[in-house]
């Protein structure tokens, strides 16, 4: 067995939208690369997202949303993660999410935006490669 | 000399021209793959001969068109006739946007109207729901109460133009909303034309829009069956829909067969209500995607007319024709679109919509190149419907009906999706129906694989998708000017829905919602009591509270 400790992922649907093919495939591709994987299921308030993250230990939280309304929640749930001092996860997220909206949401703390096309072991490195090291 | 002469010769040249012809041209030409597979994984073979069709009985399996089993049209000359409707899906910001663009297309020769709700509306909940901040107006138009209704269908006679609503949940107060407009124009019921989607059950598996448990989602199901079926001649009260199966990832013979167990279902409901088949069979309609596989989507369309006619026959003893029809709305699937140079996009929805219009559709819609963007502009949306009208008045496909017959290839693939999706409808009737089959989470499991199957070949460059993993370029070539929501679109509703509840009777509106749960608690069909809730201007999320309060509400099954 490898010492290091698997990557921890909630895979997190905010807002009213159900569209989950995306979510549950990038919750599967994750969990067959090894990582513990958490999935929230549909119509998560930010306060739930943060609270899951918490309880969940988690290293990594990746949003799906596909509504238009990730400028109204994404602002939420980096700030709740702030105040309960979970600024080290590494938030991503993937979606229908117009490009100009990515500086704004870059500034607020999302690391990456990913838009429909992108292969799922891109997602695996980018997370591989930019998650907090764990003691 | 006989068929089965002549067919055993063939057999003889077909097996020369295999061990002859064939291996000689491929030490030279190797073929590209080794299979050669469709999105359900049907083996597409290198050659149909009129051996793949050896059973096919022409009067048994085709018939004429207009005539049973129906695989080859519902309609005796279908579109040398009638055209299929054309009618654009479309919904954004206030009831005032989306009245505009309704005018808009109407005037561009679209010939009927589909309604696009925003996610607040179609989980029957107000614009001023705090789980509904930043999503009032964005995905659809915003409606909470009879007043946005109103603004909507400012107008549009109703007895000119038919509606289709995507609605599920709340699709019998935004039917009541209808009928009160049409009240309001002077309209007769029974002039009424259109559709409401009112197919719950493929939400708890696929599109999981939600709001009470299956069985009250089904008696609401059957409720506006019923009454459409009394009140409401011309109104298909619920269009049983494979596109959203489609969407979330299944392939093209689980939309099949899914789409028409859930049809089963309804039916076997709607008989346990007490009506007779005959009195609402006619008024049921589909919905499927088209899907980029081109000859396994037509044979998906032939193959589901006759499984259905079948059924409704035989497992049902339907008497009435039009009790077989498979009347059926397809839509060119949302999936297939790239973000990717989203010009090709019109390219995949021309020819997503040619396999609709050649497997026989009654009405299409075609997304517009920017769909994996935002909502449509009013240029995109243009491209899409004229995409329609080239088909039909450019392409010569329409002159003749079911112009592939008789194609070794279409007939034997219509045979096996039939086949295929036979062996699903068994599986679940084995497992106890539909409902069961989504408990034991059966459905979504399937789903789910096939959607993580069809992300891995993508990933591993089996399926070759233009623009996404070939063909790639660094930046597009045409920058798209998308269609962005005005950020007071949320104010605005706020405010509108604030006057409403301020003027109106709300002693009346107390009364009536109290009538509602009354009648809810004792099981009675509660459209003509939603009806009244409407007119009183009652709310769509006070009516729904009304429900969640008698049904519970729904917890999803999570199945990844």
């Amino acid at each position: 067995m490898s010492s290091e400790k698997k990557i921890r992922v909630v895979v997190a649907k905010p807002g009213l939208n159900s569209h989950d093919r995306g979510a549950k495939i990038v919750a599967r591709a994750f969990r067959d690369a090894g990582m513990e994987v958490i999935y929230t299921g549909l119509r998560q308030t930010p306060e739930q997202i943060v609270e899951t993250a918490l309880q969940e230990d988690v290293d990594v939280i990746a949003l799906s949303i596909l509504s238009g309304a990730h400028l109204a929640l994404f602002p939420k749930i980096m700030e709740l993660l702030e105040r309960k001092g979970l600024d080290d996860v590494l938030v991503f997220a993937g979606g229908i999410i117009p490009k100009e909206d990515v500086p704004n949401l870059k500034k607020m703390g999302i690391a990456e935006v990913f838009g429909p096309g992108t292969r799922t072991d891109t997602l695996v490195k980018f997370i591989r490669e930019n998650v907090r090291k764990r003691k | 000399m006989s068929d089965e002469q002549s067919l055993s010769k063939i057999t003889k040249e077909r097996e020369k021209w295999e061990k002859t012809t064939v291996p000689s041209w491929l030490r030279r030409n190797p073929e590209r793959k080794g299979e050669f597979k469709t999105t359900s994984g049907i083996n597409i073979k290198r050659l149909y001969t009129p051996e793949d069709v050896k059973n096919l009985d022409y009067l048994r399996d085709l018939g004429f068109p207009g005539q049973f089993p129906f695989t080859r049209s519902l309609h005796a000359t279908m579109y040398r006739g009638r055209l299929w409707t054309m009618r654009q899906f479309s919904g954004f910001g206030t009831a005032e946007q989306t009245n505009k663009r309704f005018r808009y297309l109407l005037k561009e020769g679209e010939t009927g109207l589909s309604v696009a709700f925003d996610y607040p509306t179609i989980m029957g909940r107000d614009s001023d729901d705090p789980m509904c901040n930043g999503e009032v107006g964005i995905c659809g138009v915003a409606v909470s109460s009879l007043k946005d209704m109103e603004i909507l269908f400012d107008g549009i006679p109703l007895d000119k133009v038919t509606t289709s609503m995507t609605i599920n949940g709340p699709a019998s107060m935004l039917l009541a909303m209808y009928i009160a407009i049409g009240d309001k124009q002077g309209v007769p019921r029974g002039k009424l034309g259109g559709t409401t989607q009112n197919d719950m059950l493929k939400e708890f598996y696929a599109q999981k829009l939600c709001i009470f448990p299956p069985k009250p989602s089904v008696k609401l199901v059957v409720d506006i069956i019923e009454y459409c079926a009394k009140h409401l001649p011309k109104w298909n009260p619920v269009s049983i829909s494979g596109y959203h199966i489609r969407e979330a990832g299944s392939n093209a013979v689980q939309e099949l067969a899914f789409t028409l167990a859930d049809g089963i279902t309804y039916v076997e409901s709607t008989l346990e209500r007490g009506l007779k088949v005959d009195d609402f069979a006619p008024r049921l309609s589909f919905f499927f995607a088209a899907h980029n596989n081109f000859f396994e989507e037509i044979a998906k369309f032939r193959a589901a007319r006759r499984l259905w006619a079948k059924i409704m026959k035989e497992r049902f003893k339907a008497k009435d024709p039009r009790s077989l029809w498979m009347r059926m709305h397809v839509q060119t699937s949302g999936c297939t679109l790239t973000a990717q140079q989203p010009v090709n996009n019109v390219v995949r929805v021309a020819l997503q919509s040619l396999a609709a219009v050649l497997g026989g559709t009654q009405s299409l819609h075609t997304n517009s190149l920017d769909e994996t963007l935002a909502l449509p502009s009013e240029e995109a949306v243009t491209v899409a419907l004229r995409t329609q009208q080239i088909i039909a008045h450019e392409s010569g496909v329409v002159d003749t009906v079911d112009p592939l017959s008789g194609s070794y290839c279409v007939e034997a693939l219509t045979n096996e999706m039939e086949e295929r999706a036979m062996d699903y409808i068994n599986k679940i009737d084995d497992m106890g129906g539909v409902i069961a089959a989504i408990e034991n989470g059966f459905l979504q499991k399937e789903i789910a694989d096939s959607a993580y199957k069809y992300q891995q070949e993508i990933d591993n460059k089996e399926r070759i998708l233009v623009g996404v993993n070939d063909y790639t370029v660094e930046e597009d070539w045409v920058p798209l000017k998308i269609l962005r929501i005005a950020p007071d679109v949320e104010a605005e509703q706020l405010a509108r829905l604030q006057k409403v509840k301020r003027e109106r009777n709300n002693a009346r509106v107390k009364k009536v919602l109290d009538k509602l749960h009354g009648a809810a608690d004792r099981d009675e069909n509660l459209m003509p009591t939603i009806i009244e809730a409407v007119k009183s201007y009652a709310t769509l999320g006070e009516i729904t509270n009304v429900f969640r309060s008698v049904f519970g509400e729904y917890q999803e099954l999570i199945v990844i």
